[in-house]
Order: C-alpha cells, then structure tokens, then sequence
C-alpha cells in the first residue's frame, strides 16, 4: 500500500478503533498541532459535468516529526484531535522500519474491517435487488 | 430604527433556564444521548446536515438535541457553528458513479445494469403505524445474497451512447461560492444547485410541486435515484498529490425531461440534477425537477411566468435560516418604531377629523 493508501485508510478509520490499535504513540512534536477545519465538499451537474459547492465537512489536519526525524501528516473527517494526531504519527512511522509491523497490525487491519462493512451493506443492498418478470400475455399465446 | 434597550437581563437568564429545564423534560425518563439520535433519528440528522451543509453527524445529533427537535433552529446553530470553521480546503468533486450504493432505482429502465435495488425504504410500507415499535424489541435482522462488488454505471450512460439525451461535459472552472460571496444573479448552474441543495426541503418539494401541476412542467422522469456513500479526495498542500479525508452519504437524483427541441437544441431528453447531502431522497428529487425548471433560458424555452422558473424568486427565498432570520426578527422590540407609526395614525386620525369638521 501506498501512503495515498494508507493516509485515506486513516481518514476514514474509526478513531476509537484506530486508538485501540495503537495505544502508545511514540515521542514526537508538532509541526502543526491538531486544528479543527472545514473543507467544501464539491459534486459535478450531471455526476459528470461542471463542478458545484456541495457542502463542507469537517475535517482536522496535524503535521508532526518524531524525535528521529520522520514527518508525518494527516487529514481526517471529523473534529477528533487524537485521532488526527494519531494518524500523523502513523504516517510518519510507515516512513521508517516500523512500516511493516505497523502496516499488519494496523493500517491492514483498519482496511480489512471497512471493506467488510462496505460488504455487509452491498449484501444487504444485493438482497434488495428486485427480479422482475414479465406476466404472460393474452395474445402472445 | 434599532435603538439599544437595557432591561430584561433578569428574564432572560430566567427563560433560557426554563428553556433547559423544558429540553430535559420529565427527569424521570431517560436522557437521550447524541449516539441514539445520530442512530435513531438519521433521517433527521441527514436533513440537519443537508440544510446546515455541513456533514458531521455527531454535530448535528447535537443540534437536535440542543433544539429539541426544532430543524430549522438545529440547521441554525450548524450554519453557526460552520462559520467558526477554518476553511482547510476544496475537495476533487466527488464521483457519483463510484459510489457504494445502498439504493439505486430508476423509473425509466426496467432491466437497467446492475438492477433495481430498493435498499432501507420506505417504498411500498403501508404507512400503517407499526405499535410494535411502541414496545421495546430486537429489530429483525436484514437479509443478506451475495454481492458483485464493483461501480454501479449511471442509467444516463445508456441514453448518451445513442445521443438521446443531452451530455454534461466536463468543466474545471472554479464554481462560485455563496458562503464567500453573496448570491447574485444571473446565477449560474453551479451557484444555483449550491443554493438549492442547502435549501429548506419543504420549499424546493413545493416548488418541485408546482411544476408538476402545471406552473412550469418539466415532463420529469426519474432516470435514477441513488443513495449511497462516496469517498472524499483532496489534495493535500503539503504532500502535492490527493487523498481520501473522508467518505459522505449522498443521495442522487437525475431526471429525465421530454424536450421537443427548441430554436438552439435538437429534439432530445434533457436533465435535471439534484445531489444532496445524507439519506435526503424526497429533497434530491425535489431539487432535480427545480433544477431543471430554472434551467428554461439556457434551453430556449418559454418562461411562462412559473414561480419554479423565477430564479430570482426560488434561489432568494429556498434558505430557511434566512428567512425564518427575517420573518422572526418582526418578534423582537420595535418599541420605537411602533411609536412613530402610533403618533403617524394618530396624527392622520386629528386631520382627517378636522377636515370632516370643517365639511360639516
């Protein structure tokens, strides 16, 4: 996975689940501490045509660098501030020889359950998938 | 004329405990909490955040709450709050055609690709009140088939490909923005579906209305419904390239118009577009049909005068923030105003007396 991979993995992720993942952060400092934001959401007429202002959403960013060097940085929905702290450290660890260990235990396992949520509902979804047939007509007999 | 007025402060903190007092109602009953209101009450969380255009569902679990239940005062306190927010950025424009879909319909096509599906509707319930529900109880849980994962393609894809239906061609410009700067018109289609989509739903259902009893009609067909989730793309300034900060639940809707041609365009379907944020399907049809009756000029066709073809009427009164700001305003003390229309009257009352006197 790459880091657009595992960043949007992040994002999305649950932040009680993420911090049960990863209790402990390691030692670190803020480039840009944890700020609560806004960011407009756009759509296009048509799904395909020019883009509009759909609505914002909030979001929360934080930059930080570990005490080796490694920056890392976040953007997650929400107003979470640990969450997008904790996702900034995770950002920067997978720059450095924690990213195995850290992409099995947790970026794989946040992956895992969301794609299995999103399964859940495409079968539940599937379930409600009409089958139409057609009733036999009079005259085509 | 507003001229300050001291007094009250007593009342006030005095009501606004009341108020607080009134919100929790009978402390023998359970508080609710903001996680069973963002479960239970989605569909009102999902209007709070459409009107308040805003999409955090925790935030507008809170408003409700803290409104007890009044939408409108809970879309206020979102447009409030929103405007505490540090715009941290735009997004890509979302890909509908990507989307999860829990529900996709389309009452155009019988035997679209990728099918009917209904999802968590309340299509074709009774509408009978279900005291079941009175009672406390586990809800059944939802049956399951197997799903092909995969983007489901839009219905208006197929009409294209024969040149039926007019396209949407791609345009990166920058859309206006009415949260930065004030509405003007002409509004384009971009400013206008911003303007409708954070509109009051019972305004654009109206408006919608009106055009399908004949003030305006549009000849709409649902080409699709759709309800799902999508992901959420930015471009990130640090990193020069864009993730995913989030995933949003949409509702879509395109219609599908009879067009007859006009003195610019061939004889061919037409759309109307509606996008509105959450589980909001009665707003999204509702926007598509306004959409597309403000789209009239651009089509060449006649303005009969409708209300729904009034730009200018519809995008100037769809904001209910705005207009429940001046409608209730009208409550608040206008001691002096209403004393110099008091001493007007009576002036007016002492001439048209005396000129009567005089007559006689």
């Amino acid at each position: 996975m790459d880091r657009k991979g595992w960043m949007s993995v992040l994002a999305k992720a649950p932040p009680a689940r993420l911090a049960a993942l990863l209790p402990d952060l390691p030692n670190h400092s803020y480039l840009r501490p944890p700020e609560i934001g806004s960011v407009m959401v756009q759509g296009r007429v048509g799904g395909t045509g020019a883009a509009f202002n759909l609505g914002e959403m909030t979001v929360t960013r934080c930059s930080v660098r570990l005490e080796d060097g490694p920056v890392g940085h976040a953007y997650v929905q929400g107003r979470d501030k640990t969450h997008a702290t904790r996702a900034a450290v995770v950002d920067a660890l997978m720059q450095t020889d924690a990213a195995p260990r850290l992409q099995s235990d947790v970026v794989t396992v946040l992956a895992a359950e969301a794609g299995a949520l999103r399964h859940d509902r495409a079968e539940k979804a599937a379930a409600t998938k009409v089958d139409f047939f057609t009733m036999v007509r009079g005259e085509d007999q | 004329m507003y001229v300050a007025v001291k007094g009250g402060e007593r009342a006030i903190d005095n009501a606004h405990a009341w108020l607080a007092e009134e919100r929790r109602g009978d402390p023998a009953v359970a508080e609710l909490t903001l996680p069973q209101i963002r479960e239970q009450l989605k569909l009102a969380v999902n209007r709070v955040m459409a009107e308040g255009s805003l999409f955090d569902p925790d935030l507008a679990a809170l408003a409700i709450k803290q409104a007890r239940g009044d939408l409108i005062e809970a879309i206020f306190l979102i447009r409030a709050y929103r405007t505490t927010l540090p715009r941290l950025g735009t997004s890509v424009p979302v890909d509908t055609a990507q989307m999860a879909v829990d529900r996709r319909i389309s009452a155009t096509f019988k035997d679209l690709p990728g099918g009917q599906v209904l999802g968590p509707t309340f299509d074709y319930t009774h509408r009978l009140l279900d005291f079941a529900l009175a009672a406390e109880g586990e809800a059944p849980a939802a049956a399951k088939a197997p799903a092909t994962p995969g983007p489901v393609p839009h219905v208006t894809g197929f009409l294209n490909r024969d040149g039926l239906i007019e396209e949407e061609p791609r345009d990166d410009a920058t859309p206006a923005d009415l949260t930065r700067t004030p509405l003007e018109l002409p509004a384009d289609r971009p400013l206008r579906l911003q303007a409708i989509t954070r509109g009051d739903e019972g305004f654009i259902l109206s408006m919608a209305y009106s055009t399908q009893r004949g003030y305006g009609r549009t000849h709409a067909f649902v080409g699709e419904l759709r309800i799902g989730r999508v992901a959420v793309e930015m471009d990130i300034p640090e990193l020069g390239f864009a993730v995913e900060i989030g995933e949003v639940e949409l509702t879509e809707c395109e219609t599908v118009n009879q067009f007859k041609g006009s003195k610019t365009e061939p004889p061919q379907f037409t759309r109307g577009y509606g996008l509105v944020f959450g589980k909001t399907e009665r707003k999204a049809i509702a926007m598509s049909l306004v959409d597309r009756a403000l789209r009239w000029k651009e089509l060449g066709e006649d303005n009969i005068g409708a209300p729904a073809q009034d730009a200018e009427f519809v995008l100037y009164h769809c904001d209910n923030i705005q207009a429940t700001g001046f409608l209730e305003h009208i409550k608040l003390p206008h001691y002096v105003d209403f004393q110099s229309e008091l001493e007007l009257v009576r002036r007016l009352r002492a001439e048209a007396m005396t000129m009567q006197e005089a007559a006689e």
